[in-house]
């Protein structure tokens, strides 16, 4: 049998922004969908991918406005993502923190289920005080927390309310033992502006995902905020996750900075034992 | 490649001569491709005025494209589609790409409504150059434009490819005086329908973009119209697989958006199509 070196190269890799689709949603590819994810991921080299799966996608509630009775077997497909594949997927609890009490009981119903990260879409700007007792149980869990973002909102756009660098900022300084991770620089807006606002918030992780592939990006994020503070993902697009592994394969980084931008970070901030395959790591 | 500012910091520390022939890199082989690609045919030089651009130059250029294993590349002056008179950047991109000439190609910008246009247009292809690039989306001229069908008839007169460029950015980050619409896919049903001998290339058109092109044009007038692939996703959604399987591969090319976008996308897109992109055959570009 023909061994196929890993397009994304050697060594553990962790899709820290991974997102799967359900039955009950609005795409009825879904199945076709998770399955070219998890082959692409196969042929890129991806160990594990760390997804959500955001109510009914829009189906019955707005995919970042998701309703409490889509929230439940959203979560529980993600989970059972994770059964099927233990050696490959984790799952975040996706909650939205308008129904906060519902919210975290489903928070502690997803850990004990074997979520490994909280998820929180655009349902609240982040930096409104509501979200404090979620972030909360996300610390008493020991979980990251991924915080979708819209890089620089200038504006409302319609379907979300959206938070941008500076306001998970504001909320980063108000629980620094929680690590969060700042969603998709490259899924729209400018991420130049992210650079800037979260530079000086440690607590603060970066996800390379999304769409968009601008060249100068990956130095920008480096020059901002350090490997130490990166992590790859690729979201919705595989293809451009492809495009930015090798392109950091140029930028100049270390085998040490690489390693930490592809695995090492996401082993650091995610519970102990949440990737039993990869070898231990210090804890942040 | 994004900023790849370190390492071209490097290169561009070494001396180099100017204005003289250079000794042109070799494209090798790299993972993703059936390497090496013949030609990208939509890159830039020069800056941008929204965002700073690192080393958008044209030695950088040829580095970056030996190192993905592309032969040759169109060319394109990136201020020049935001001036109004396009003849000061033409003359600066051509001598620009003098000493490139083995491997970079000019692709001028031609505004059919300036006066003189059709004197500047010869005098660009007498000097060779294998496409020109024109932006209506950039000088307010509406589908089915007049002057801009009459462009699209000289180009294809003087067998000339007539490049078109949807967007530039994604719109969700442009700047606030960046306000003018993408390209619309009826801009470019009108000039395949209006002129259909010539040679149509759409460069960053998204999926929807191109099947609405495609489906709106007939089985003749489809085959003079080429797209790249910079804006298509692949897995999980595999809009570049789909396309290839409904309206064929033959009806793409290869283009990166370099200096804007990494040339990594392109390469990426094709290495996780099914079985690597192995079957799927772009577009013939000898003669190109």
């Amino acid at each position: 049998m023909t061994v196929v070196a890993p397009l994304g190269g050697p060594g553990p890799l962790v899709d820290v922004h991974a997102h799967f689709f359900q039955p009950d949603g609005a795409r009825a590819d879904w199945a076709a969908l998770n399955a070219s994810r998890l082959s692409a991921g196969e042929r890129i080299g991806i160990t594990y991918h760390v997804a959500s799966v955001l109510g009914s996608w829009g189906r019955e509630s707005p995919t970042y406005f998701q309703s409490p009775r889509d929230t439940v077997p959203a979560n529980d497909f993600a989970l059972s993502m994770q059964r099927t594949h233990p050696d490959r997927v984790r799952s975040y609890v996706a909650i939205n923190p308008n129904d906060t009490e519902f919210a975290l009981g489903e928070m502690d119903r997803c850990v004990a289920l074997g979520a490994i990260g909280l998820k929180l879409a655009a349902a609240r700007r982040c930096d409104d005080p509501l979200l404090d007792p979620v972030i909360e149980r996300a610390r008493l869990h020991g979980l990251p927390v991924l915080h979708h973002i819209w890089q620089h909102r200038r504006r409302h756009w319609p379907s979300q309310d959206i938070s941008d660098g500076g306001d998970l900022a504001v909320l980063a300084r108000r629980h620094p033992q929680v690590s969060f991770i700042l969603a998709h620089i490259g899924g729209g807006g400018d991420y130049a502006h992210t650079f800037a606002a979260v530079r000086d918030v440690p607590n603060i992780h970066l996800d390379l995902s999304g769409s968009g592939i601008d060249r100068g990006m990956l130095d920008d994020a480096v020059a901002a905020v350090g490997a130490r503070r990166l992590l790859w993902g690729a979201d919705i697009t595989l293809c451009t996750g492809l495009a930015k592994l090798w392109a950091l394969d140029v930028i100049g980084l270390s085998p040490d900075d690489l390693a930490d931008v592809r695995w090492r970070n996401a082993a650091r901030i995610f519970p102990t034992g949440a990737f039993p395959s990869l070898e231990p790591t210090p804890h942040a | 490649m994004p900023n790849d500012s370190r390492e071209e910091a490097a290169d561009r520390a070494r001396p180099s001569p100017a204005r003289t022939p250079r000794p042109t890199p070799r494209p090798t082989p790299v993972p993703g491709l059936p390497s090496p690609v013949s030609l990208d045919v939509n890159t830039f030089i020069g800056a941008f005025p929204y965002r700073h651009l690192p080393h958008p130059d044209p030695d950088v250029l040829v580095r970056v494209l030996a190192r993905e294993g592309v032969a040759r590349a169109w060319v394109g002056h990136l201020p020049s589609a935001f001036h109004r008179d396009p003849s000061a950047g033409n003359a600066e991109l051509l001598r620009a790409l003098g000493p490139f000439a083995e491997v970079l190609r000019p692709a001028p910008v031609v505004r059919p409504d300036w006066p003189g246009w059709r004197e500047s247009l010869g005098a660009l292809v007498a000097a060779g150059v294998p496409a020109i690039r024109a932006y209506p989306q950039l000088w307010g001229m509406a589908a089915g434009d007049r002057q801009l069908v009459a462009l699209a008839e000289a180009c294809a007169g003087a067998r000339c490819a007539l490049v078109l460029t949807v967007r530039f950015e994604d719109l969700r980050q442009r700047h606030s005086l960046d306000v003018a619409p993408d390209l619309s896919a009826a801009h470019v049903r009108e000039l395949a329908r209006a002129a259909p001998g010539g040679r149509l290339v759409v460069t960053a058109a998204g999926k929807e973009f191109i099947e609405e092109v495609h489906w709106g044009l007939t089985p003749a007038e489809r085959a003079h119209v080429f797209y790249d692939f910079s804006w298509i996703w692949g897995p999980p959604t595999d809009e570049l697989a789909q396309l290839f399987r409904t309206i064929g591969s033959e009806r793409f090319v290869y283009g990166t958006m370099w200096p804007l976008r990494l040339t990594q996308g392109a390469r990426a897109n094709l290495a996780l199509l099914p079985g690597g992109g192995a079957g799927d055959a772009l577009a013939d570009v000898r003669g190109w």
